[in-house]
């Protein structure tokens, strides 16, 4: 019942001699929220720019809603929204000048599609008469999302929407993209934020151009290899400086209040790393074995492909 | 040990009738790490570029490495480094050209400035690139590259305006590497970021909501008197008291 | 359709709420005008005249009467050597020296001519201009009672000489020059940077990705900037005819045919530049450099083509001001009609239709 809405085969996209995109297949279904995880640089935007007909591939086979994006791209463009990274609105013009422009573009009007946006838009409704320069961050990122929205595309691009803004904002946008998804819109988003992949249905790790992994979130973390241990010391700095020199140590990462630490050893280690850094002095060691989250597995991956290049 | 470096009482910056920074205190200590948070337009900026001699206050006192923010800006950019995201190197020059630049600005000898380069290109690997535009590096080495040239002058505060935003997570990492090894030193780190678990890589954090400083201290302080378990609840608890409600 | 005049009425509201795109738009015509125009006085209700009279015999003393009661000039200077001439002018306290020469009147009878030499002040092209057609007339009615109480020809020869500004240019020529920059500026300038600027701002790609058509948005882009250039035509011609009685001596609609198809002519740089350029910075120096300084320069507006070495000569002719300059100055000026400058309107055309052509072309629907 369920249909591919996107439909990538074999794509390659190259900048003169940097290759931004390599050999990436990717199938988003109907009604599905799929994430593109990867930093800076990684081709991103790129491949949302192929995806909105605005680059053409070198090669593969791209097609949005069944349409070829490079053939067809006008009806690819008429069924599409699309959130551009640096999208600023016009900031001379008022919320509902913005609004009303872009429903204007699409042939549509604010009416006839108010309900798919109801919710977002309500947020701003009360500053329809303010222009976009003089709103707030989060509200700026409502008032594109409407407009991204208005036309009642199919499938929504949201290249970096959370990119720079900060966590309580970000928080508030991806509680906007659950609810949206309620009302069947495919949704496709990038983002340089690991934790926010959990958020999604399915999400591809992008790296240099290349996708590391693709699957639902859990089965992700899932692959990776060799149980994780999280150790925390008040000395968090020497700590990680002692696992960095220890033999026995295959990865060591901070983690937020916590080391994120792997072994190399096939038997629990749990003990033999206890008694390693007591004798180092480390009296106050808490250590406990984890659940890998996207990010640890994006790093393993990450470590994974440097060593096999 | 324990000498203040940062000391602001009360600093005010107001912009016609909206006040974007409202009677914030606080000291930073030598080698803190100083994690410096609050939503988008909170008022971080604006009490960054006080700190660092861009903006007068309106009122209320400050002084960065001893010298007033009133009268002494010329000697606090002296004294301090300063990264930020989003305008650190030039594009259209190399990495050596990029060093020597600012080495030459904060007055190095030529000795020094050949001594230096060669030091920050040893350090991080960058010798086979040292000719590269810096358009051309990935997005980390950039950071990195960006951070070493903030210290090239040896400051005893670095100020360091979301230095990771969209990197990679281990360069966000080996960042952090550099980052501790500098307090390690003695230098003093005062960081903005949106990466919730990079605050609790600091020593102490301040959140501030509306341009008022709405708590400091300690990650695990903060967490125990929140009774959460991440520094991200912490955040939100203070920036959207009601945002549980909201969308 | 809707889509379209909803894309035009944004572009309005960018226009009317820049406060500085609309001081450029509306004041910059007028006051260029009023400071070209000013800097070319152009009081003349009281010519102050000297006579320089080395002859001084009846028929020197009747001109000078002549002239005096003419009702022109106010006050005669007597001067008595030809070196205060310059000063008199460098102090400001004549408009017109008259000089004649010995024996001016006993030449005139016996040879049937005689000359006099006319000096005036070039740095007022105006006063100028006018003054010496006041002494002409003057002396030619003198000329005519001569010759009828005589009964034959005689000839006074009058000699123009200008101080300080020997190439005559006055406000009548400033006009058709400030129409070909301001509309230049206007069109050129303002669509350039309105179109990079959506793309620095990102919304380029959200327009390139809606419905849309490339056409339309350029369309949309220039419309806008259509009508306000030609409002600014008219501001400029009314302006230079109520402030300066600047005439249009030939036919007013054809005059603002020739100013529409100009127009055109700048949009459509303005868009093919807006192609080349990424940001609003480089738009601007493009234009500046690329279009405002060659149209200055090399457009006949300052320096008469006439007097460019060849090369430069050369260059003039892909100068579309300068073709426009031809038009307007003799539809204005002299009164003429397309039957003269069809040639200059249908370069004008071509250069139109292949900018348009080459700037539709290289309007990318998609990004590089």
């Amino acid at each position: 019942m369920s249909n591919a809405v996107v439909v990538i085969q074999n794509l390659s996209k190259t900048y003169g001699e940097i290759s931004a995109l390599h050999d990436i297949n990717i199938k988003v279904m109907q009604g599905e929220s799929f994430g593109l995880i990867g930093p800076d640089g990684a081709g991103k935007t790129t491949l949302f720019r192929i995806l909105t007909t605005l680059l053409l591939p070198d090669s593969g086979s791209v097609a949005v809603c069944g349409f070829d994006v490079q053939k067809d791209y006008k009806a690819v463009r008429a069924s599409i929204g699309y959130m551009p990274e640096r999208f600023s609105l016009y900031q001379d013009l008022t919320v509902e000048e913005n609004l009303a422009f872009f429903a204007s573009v699409f042939g549509t009007t604010i009416r006839a599609n108010y309900e798919l946006i109801q919710d977002i838009y309500e947020q701003i409704e009360p500053f329809k008469n303010r222009r976009a320069g003089d709103l707030s961050g989060g509200m700026k990122q409502k008032l594109a999302l409407s407009c991204a929205l208005i036309h009642k595309p199919q499938v929504i691009f949201l290249d970096e929407p959370t990119t720079g803004v900060d966590a309580v904002s970000r928080k508030e946008f991806w509680q906007m993209l659950a609810k949206l998804k309620q009302s069947g819109i495919t949704i496709l988003v990038s983002t340089p934020y690991m934790d926010e992949a959990e958020l999604c249905d399915r999400v591809a790790l992008i790296q240099h151009g290349r996708i590391m992994d693709i699957d639902r979130p859990s089965a992700i973390t899932s692959t990776f290899s060799g149980p994780l241990f999280a150790l925390k010391s008040k000395q968090m700095y020497r700590l990680m400086r002692c696992l960095k020199a220890y033999e026995h140590t295959k990865s060591v990462f901070a983690f937020g209040d916590s080391i994120h630490y792997t072994d190399v050893r096939a038997e629990n280690p749990i003990k033999a790393i206890r008694q390693h850094l007591q004798r180092h002095g480390f009296d106050d060691l808490e250590i406990e074995e984890i659940r890998p989250g996207i990010e640890d597995t994006f790093m393993a991956l990450m470590e994974h492909k440097s060593e096999s290049l | 040990m324990t000498t203040t470096v940062i000391d602001v009482s009360e600093l005010t910056r107001k912009f016609g009738d909206f006040t974007a920074v409202d009677r914030i205190s606080f000291q930073v200590l030598k080698g803190e790490i100083f994690g410096f948070l609050g939503a988008n337009g909170a008022g971080k900026t604006t009490a960054i570029r006080m700190l660092i001699g861009l903006l007068r206050p309106t009122s209320g006192k400050a002084s960065v490495s001893g010298f007033d923010v009133y009268t002494q800006t010329e000697a606090i950019k002296k004294s301090i480094g300063y990264m930020s995201q989003k305008f650190s190197l030039y594009q259209d020059l190399t990495v050596e050209e990029n060093i020597r630049f600012y080495a030459g600005i904060y007055g190095l000898s030529d000795e020094n400035i050949v001594e230096k380069s060669a030091d920050v290109l040893e350090r991080l690997a960058l010798h086979p690139v040292r000719k590269s535009l810096i358009k051309e590096l990935p997005l980390g080495w950039k950071q990195k590259l960006a951070f070493s040239i903030a210290m090239i002058h040896d400051p005893k505060i670095v100020f360091l305006d979301e230095p990771t935003g969209g990197v990679d997570p281990i360069t966000r990492r080996q960042f952090w590497d550099m980052i501790y090894a500098s307090a390690d030193n003695g230098v003093t780190i005062f960081v903005t970021t949106h990466y919730m678990d990079e605050a609790e890589y600091c020593n102490r954090v301040s959140i501030m909501v509306d341009g008022r400083i709405a708590a400091m201290d300690s990650p695990r302080e903060l967490k125990t008197a929140f009774q959460v378990k991440k520094m991200d609840d912490v955040f939100v608890k203070l920036a959207r008291p009601t945002g549980a409600q909201t969308a | 359709m809707n889509s379209f005049i909803g894309f035009v009425r944004k572009e309005f509201y960018h226009i009317f709420r820049d406060r500085r795109t609309m001081t450029i738009l509306f004041g910059m015509p007028i006051i260029q005008i009023l400071l070209f125009g000013f800097a070319i006085r152009n009081e003349i209700d009281e010519v102050k005249l000297a006579i320089l009279d080395l002859s001084k015999d009846t028929i020197t003393k009747e001109i000078t009467d002549k002239l005096l009661s003419s009702g022109y000039f106010l006050g005669v200077r007597q001067l008595t050597a030809a070196s205060e001439i310059d000063d008199a002018f460098k102090q400001g306290l004549i408009d017109e020296a008259i000089l004649f020469e010995p024996n001016f009147g006993h030449q005139l009878l016996k040879d049937g001519s005689a000359s006099v030499q006319i000096i005036t002040d070039g740095s007022n092209p105006n006063v100028s201009r006018i003054v010496t057609g006041y002494t002409s007339a003057v002396l030619q009615q003198y000329q005519q009672e001569l010759a009828d109480m005589q009964n034959r020809k005689v000839l006074i020869q009058p000699e123009f000489t200008m101080l300080f500004n020997p190439e005559l240019k006055s406000v009548y020529l400033f006009v058709p020059g400030l129409m070909a920059l301001i509309l230049l500026l206007v069109s050129a300038l303002m669509t350039s940077i309105t179109i990079t600027r959506e793309k620095e701002y990102g919304t380029m790609e959200i327009l390139l990705v809606s419905p849309l058509r490339p056409y339309q948005i350029i369309l949309g882009k220039v419309i806008p900037y259509l009508v306000l250039s030609f409002i600014n035509v008219l501001t400029i011609l009314i302006t230079a005819q109520i402030v300066f009685g600047v005439p249009c001596k030939g036919s007013i609609v054809l005059l603002l045919a020739e100013s529409f198809l100009y127009i055109l002519t700048a949009l459509s740089l303005g868009i093919l530049i807006s192609t080349i350029a990424a940001s609003q910075q480089v738009a601007m120096m493009i234009s500046l450099a690329g279009l405002l300084l060659p149209t200055v320069l090399l457009s006949g507006f300052v320096f008469p083509i006439t007097s460019m070495p060849w090369p430069l000569e050369l260059i003039s002719n892909i100068i579309p001001a300068k073709w426009f300059l031809i038009i307007v100055r003799g539809l204005m000026l002299k009164g003429v009609g397309l039957e003269i400058f069809w040639k200059e309107t249908l370069i004008l055309f071509g250069m139109t239709v292949l900018l348009v052509v080459i700037s539709v072309k290289k309007f990318k629907i998609r990004l590089t």
